[in-house]
């Protein structure tokens, strides 16, 4: 699959591919095991099985007015055509979760002119830094220079962090002293990466609750000034989620999404047992698409997204 | 922004014939929404489901009570079932026969670790101990200087370890014996975080746990953890035996219900709940409270608390004794009670913190305007002493002056005038109990608040 890019599309690198499926493919018990055990049987489709579905897509963190949604439908779905296989059942799913992610999915709109600026936002922790210092090992593969930009004043050795992930990248990294505006950082950085031509500048922001209009409104105010030095900056900003948050992520979407103009999702921490289920429900009421997936804390822990994989593994247990 | 479950069950017994009693068929369609309000809080599917038998088997054996509508009588049965299941308040840390006591704190990556490492050195420093604090972390980068960092804002020296010392079971050893040379009898370890699958990290927390034999050990999760909870809580219980649980990013909005979760399926008690990134936001777990947010029901004593946390009780008292010594509600006390206010911080937030205030239409429609309470006292401010001690003499050309000396409109003073009368008028009403947060009848009072009516 060709991935993505701000500058048109790039090949995959098939080993990563490969990493991926080696980091999610686990045993395939669970409800597949269990759908093909009834359609051998040619038992009913009952209650139980319903439930089990239930079970697999709520524990997926779908969240249960999405799931109650989803099953409705192909409870509808089955009385009309009535053969009712559990492989059918399996395929109705999918194929209606593989919708909403596709119809979320969509190209990046093309920069002009360089610097292309990404900003990471989201909640304390959820992995917006290691992120960045995947995504400059991803951009910088494909032949692109790179900047980075410490917007992070706040937090204890944010900008260490980072500095370390420039380092590791062979980047320049823009910093200020801890506790200045993260704005006029932000500033400083689209300044340098227009002078040094930088392909990319990608600013790293601290890590906030939603509920916090104060901080939420720091992140409007960074936006601003990037539009002011690069008209139509930032170009993308990626809302940064953990693949375990629960229902709350839907919430942090809808906030992020009205302060800082979230243009995409990229769900960390997928090498663990968590299936990021909610960025289904966020795609459904949001449509913002999902455009990486972080599968470890190493440099190469970072895949385009998938659709098909993603609701597979959905799946799997 | 989340529906209370509260009004949810009122709706359910409205709709119902048999309204005034619990019957097999109303309590059906109750302990439904209950799943609902349980599952959208994260609770874990299972856990919703064992519950929910519990609370009905608990319903069948109910005496009727009939001073609480069946609602109310759900409700109870629920919110006191679930804050049995969260546990007794044991926000307390046990500690070794033997200094020092080490203290053991693991979780997920991100979760919060390193942050309520510090928070907890800093609250038993309070408590009278001398803790010692260290980084195993030799995998995230600059996660042993963000430690360093936080150990001095809270003030407790950190063992940073020599340049031969790399792994962390080296790192520990070395804390731990500079703790005992130093006479620190506390030893908190923060460690990396890690995936639950991962067998290579998870073996070397059991090798430094087996090392430095720690009388806790911490597990800290995130408040906004999703169904996975169960997993990552259960493995690292399977193969650590946790013996406490740190929430963290309560502050949020998040309904908590990992909590129930990792609580079930570990049997450990629920210990902090971190309220913030700075290192003073750590409070002690209150099973009732976080029982209520994860049914959606507002959180009316953390309200008050708060409340009671930033207003000056000397003030308060003074205000009180004056009011019932019968003097007469000032200016100035009206100014002082929008500083008061003003100190609550975020007004829309305090308002969430309340139960079903969605409802209330009035409270909607009132504006509050942060920026409203700073012009009130801006205004008081640009009046001379006599104007605040008699607003009687406030003609025309005075209203002027104050406008202009406050950056306001003669329109704004004249505002703050009329509702200052309506809070004086309401102050002279309230024999008695007059204080802020009324203490003598024991209700949450926000006197002379601008347009909030019924508050
Ligand atoms: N297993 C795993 N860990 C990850 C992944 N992405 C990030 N992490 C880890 O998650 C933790 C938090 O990551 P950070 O990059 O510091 O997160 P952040 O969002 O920048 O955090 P703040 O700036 O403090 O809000 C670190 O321990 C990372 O190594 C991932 O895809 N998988
Ligand atoms: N709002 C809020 N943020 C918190 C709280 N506790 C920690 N944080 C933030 O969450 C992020 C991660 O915290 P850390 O203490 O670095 O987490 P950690 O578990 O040590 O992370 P790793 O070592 O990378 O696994 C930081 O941005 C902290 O400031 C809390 O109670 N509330
Ligand atoms: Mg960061
Ligand atoms: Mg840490």
């Amino acid at each position: 699959m060709a991935i993505q890019t701000l500058f048109g599309s790039a090949s995959a690198e098939p080993n990563l591919l490969e990493k991926l499926k080696a980091g999610i493919q686990k045993t395939r018990s669970g409800l597949v095991g269990r759908i093909e055990e009834v359609f051998a049987g040619q038992k009913e489709i009952d209650a139980d099985l319903l439930e089990e579905l239930e079970y697999t897509l709520i524990t997926a963190d779908l969240g249960v007015r999405t799931v109650t949604e989803i099953l409705e439908q192909i409870r509808l779905g089955l009385d009309r055509k009535s053969t009712g296989g559990a492989a059918e059942i399996r395929g109705l799913i999918e194929r209606h979760l593989l919708e909403v992610l596709v119809a979320s999915d969509g190209p990046m709109k093309p920069v002009s002119a360089p610097p292309a600026v990404i900003m990471l936002v989201g909640i304390n922790g959820a992995g917006k830094t290691t992120t960045i210092g995947k995504l400059t090992h991803r951009f910088q593969s494909e032949g692109r220079q790179v900047m980075l930009c410490a917007a992070d004043t706040f937090r204890a050795a944010a900008m260490e962090q980072l500095q370390v992930w420039a380092d590791r990248n062979g980047v320049t990294m823009i910093r200020q002293t801890q506790g200045s505006d993260p704005s006029a950082v932000v500033f400083d950085a689209l300044n340098s990466a227009k002078a040094r031509k930088a392909d990319y500048l990608i600013i790293d922001t601290a890590g906030r609750l939603h509920t916090k209009e104060n901080l939420m409104a720091e992140l409007d105010k960074m936006r601003r000034t990037a539009q002011r030095v690069v008209p139509g900056a930032p170009h993308e900003v990626w809302l940064v989620m953990d693949a375990t948050t629960g229902q709350n992520g839907l919430e942090q979407a809808r906030k992020f999404t009205g302060a800082a103009g979230v243009t995409g999702i990229i769900l960390t921490k997928l090498d663990g047992t968590a299936k990021g289920g909610v960025a289904v429900a966020i795609a459904r009421e949001l449509n913002l698409p999902i455009r990486y997936v972080g599968v470890g804390e190493q440099i190469g822990d970072l895949l385009p997204f998938e659709p098909e994989r993603f609701v597979e593994s959905l799946f799997e247990k | 922004m989340f529906d209370n479950l509260s009004e949810k069950l009122q709706r359910v017994f409205k709709n119902l014939r048999g309204e005034g009693r619990l019957t097999a068929e109303n309590m059906e369609q109750a302990l439904r929404e209950i799943r609902v309000a349980l599952l959208e809080a994260d609770v874990h599917f299972r856990v919703v489901k064992q519950f929910i038998e519990q609370v009905r088997l608990k319903a069948q054996g109910e005496e009727v009570l009939t001073a609480l509508s069946p609602s109310q009588q759900v409700v109870k049965i629920v919110l006191d079932e679930l804050t049995k299941m969260l546990g007794g308040h044991q926000s307390k840390l046990r500690f070794a026969n033997e200094p020092p006591t080490v203290v053991l704190i693991v979780g997920l990556q991100g979760s919060g670790k390193t942050t309520s490492a510090a928070k907890l050195a800093r609250v038993l420093t309070k408590e009278g101990s001398r803790p010692q604090l260290v980084s195993v972390d030799v995998y995230r980068p600059a996660a042993r200087q963000q430690l360093a960092i936080l150990a001095k804002q809270v003030n407790v020296p950190i063992f940073e370890g020599t340049l031969d010392q790399k792994t962390p079971l080296e790192l520990a050893r070395g804390a731990r014996k500079e703790a005992v040379q130093t006479g620190r009898d506390l030893l908190l370890v923060d460690t990396a975080g890690r995936q639950h699958i991962d067998d290579r990290l998870m073996q070397e927390l059991s090798e430094l746990k087996e090392a430095l034999n720690p009388t806790e050990v911490l597990f800290v999760a995130d408040a906004m953890t999703g169904q996975d909870a169960v997993k990552s809580a259960d493995e690292f219980h399977k193969r650590l035996g946790i013996t406490g649980v740190i929430l963290t990013k309560m502050d949020g909005d998040a309904r908590g219900g990992a909590a129930l979760s990792i609580r079930t399926v570990t049997g450990q008690p629920l210990k902090f709940v971190g309220m913030g990134e700075k290192v003073d936001a750590l409070e002690p777990f209150h099973p009732d409270r976080v029982a209520q947010r994860i049914l959606g029901m507002g959180d009316v004593v953390s309200l008050i608390e708060k409340a009671q946390s930033v207003i000056d009780q000397k003030d308060a008292e003074k205000m009180q004794e004056k009011l019932l010594a019968g003097d007469d509600f000032s200016l100035e006390d009206f100014r002082d009670q929008m500083k008061q206010i003003r100190k609550l911080g975020p007004l829309e937030g305090i308002l969430k913190m309340l139960p079903g205030i969605g409802g209330l239409k009035e409270l909607k429609d009132a504006k509050f305007d942060e920026k409203e309470l700073t012009r009130i006292v801006a205004i008081v401010d640009s009046m001379t002493p006599k104007e605040r001690g008699n607003h009687m003499i406030i003609n025309g050309a005075r209203r002027r002056r104050i406008a202009k000396g406050s950056g306001t409109s003669v329109q704004d003073v004249n505002n703050l005038l009329k509702q200052y009368g309506q809070a004086r008028k309401m102050m002279k009403s309230f024999s008695g109990a007059t204080g802020l947060l009324g203490k003598k009848g024991g209700k949450f009072k926000f006197p002379g608040m601008p347009g909030i009516p019924g508050f």
